[in-house]
């Protein structure tokens, strides 16, 4: 039977309130979202905080809302709306790609996006999704709050900019015109992590592509997005070709491993394709030939 | 420290240590030994209860954070020495063999239920996909949510004409 090993638990009541212990208690304290993800590392005690400030009570933020600029997410809302939002899947059909293929049901009742962001695993999906879609993340703490980009956002493997006593609290993402998104996993059975996944989003300027992002997941770290492929993007037409070449790049750009999931040269191929076919129906979203 | 829930309609207040896992607490502190516990890592799912209504997997949830909300346990689908549609659907439709999984499906099913009366078969696949059946092969666990289903909406059918 695995058991965490003994910590203090405490609910926090609102989000000043939860930041206020983090700052008091250190880096000894932890925030349990979803607990998905803390828990069974807590269970195998790879993971040991004496203080864990549960965050569900937090109602301000759950949310999913718009204004003329761009989408707002509260750090607590779960998989399951994610999925379920109708706003989500009409700007960002990303969105809905990935969710149906994160976890299971059951799992995504409870794990939240701030958790996944926060938690940063590098096969986790989420991260590579928001960074494709160039979303800035909202970090609180005593002392005000910061703006970050995903690139500065996600530092590395299981590290984030989000310090000590900080909280992740809201996700913001550009919408912009003409815009579309899309997410390819290959997974070995329904419900497991990828193997391999990308995600891409591009917006259009007439018939060229304006710009566009790539985010990798389960390929190494620092793949959440590949730079290089905005250059190759910016001011192209869409063609098979194109979607080739930014195909490779991102193959060039990753780093798998070899392990139970596969060897690093099938990781690789999938690199490459998953982006292409990601980048094809993003840009058929684009421009109005698919839903 | 102290917690308190409601478990299966009934109000409970116990004290738990913190790292309690609600799984556990479950079984082994409130004895409703019906909620099972296998792989102890999220993936298998005969640990599910519902909280608030929602299937959720109780090996990953801490009792601590179940205070407040609303659980239901297996041993709360009867009511009344009546059984729920959906555990008469799995004693028609012989959706058990060795039974481990089976309090888990169960409480997923009654949530699908609740949300869609009327599932199509790849719904009800999808509902089920975080949860591992040792034994069946799924088809008569499919087959006794639809008759869950069925009957439910006969007599609800019923009911309004
Ligand atoms: C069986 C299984 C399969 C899964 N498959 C996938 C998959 O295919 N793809 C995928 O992407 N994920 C997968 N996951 C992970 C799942 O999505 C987790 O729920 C998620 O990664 C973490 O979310 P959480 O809310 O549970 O976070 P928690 O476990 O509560 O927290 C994770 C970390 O983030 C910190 N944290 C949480 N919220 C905040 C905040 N607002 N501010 C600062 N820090 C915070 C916590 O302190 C902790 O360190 C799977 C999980 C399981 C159990
Ligand atoms: S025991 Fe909880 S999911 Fe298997
Ligand atoms: S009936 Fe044996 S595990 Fe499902």
């Amino acid at each position: 039977m695995q058991v965490p090993a003994p910590f203090e638990y405490e609910r926090a009541t609102s989000v000043e309130h939860a930041i206020a212990l983090r700052e008091r208690l250190g880096e000894e304290a932890r925030f349990v979202a979803g607990g998905h993800s803390l828990l069974p590392m807590m269970k195998l005690r790879l993971a040991n905080p004496e203080y864990l400030i549960d965050i569900n009570d937090l109602s301000e933020l759950f949310y999913i809302s718009e204004d003329a600029n761009e989408v707002r997410i509260g750090a607590m809302t779960r998989h399951r709306d994610l999925l379920d939002s109708e706003l989500l899947a009409q700007h960002f059909p990303i969105f809905r790609d990935a969710e149906k293929v994160i976890a299971d049901p059951v799992v995504r009742n409870r794990g939240t996006l701030g958790g996944s962001l926060c938690q940063a695993d590098p096969s986790e999906d989420l991260s590579a999704v928001c960074a494709a879609l160039d979303a800035a993340c909202v970090i609180k703490s005593t002392s005000g709050e910061r703006v970050v980009s995903m690139a500065d956002f996600h530092v590395g493997p299981y590290e984030t900019a989000v310090g000590d006593a900080e909280m992740l609290t809201e996700i913001r993402i550009p919408l912009r015109p003409n815009s579309g998104s899309a997410y390819e996993k290959v997974e070995r059975r329904a419900g497991d992590w990828a193997i391999v996944s990308s995600g891409a989003a591009v917006w259009m300027d007439g018939d060229v592509i304006a710009n566009g992002r790539v985010g990798l997941a389960a390929v190494g770290p620092n793949t959440t997005s590949i730079e290089t492929v905005s250059a190759a993007l910016s001011g192209a037409a869409p063609s098979e070709e194109l979607y080739q070449t930014v195909g490779d790049i991102a193959a060039a750009n990753c780093s798998p491993q070899t392990d139970q999931r596969g060897t690093a040269a099938y990781k690789r191929h999938l690199a490459m394709e998953l982006t292409r076919r990601s980048l094809r129906r993003a840009v058929a979203r684009a421009t109005g030939q698919e839903a | 420290m102290q917690v308190n829930m409601t478990v299966n309609g009934q109000e409970v207040s116990e004290e738990i240590e913190p790292r309690h896992l609600l799984v556990h607490f479950i079984r082994d502190q409130l004895g409703l030994t019906g909620t099972h516990w296998g792989c102890d890592t999220s993936n298998c799912g005969t640990c599910v209860v519902l909280i608030d209504g929602e299937p959720v997997k109780s090996c990953s949830t801490l009792a601590a954070m179940a205070g407040g909300h609303q659980i239901t346990t297996v041993e709360g689908l009867e009511v009344d020495g009546e059984l729920d549609p959906v555990q008469e659907g799995f004693m028609n439709c012989h959706g058990l063999q060795c039974g481990f999984c089976t309090p888990g499906m169960m409480l997923t099913a009654r949530a699908l239920l609740n949300k869609n009366p009327d599932p199509s078969e790849a719904v009800i696949r999808e509902a089920i996909s975080g949860q591992i059946c040792r034994c069946t092969g799924y088809s008569t666990i499919v087959r006794s949510i639809h008759w869950a289903a069925n009957k439910e909406t006969k007599v609800s059918l019923g009911s309004a004409s």
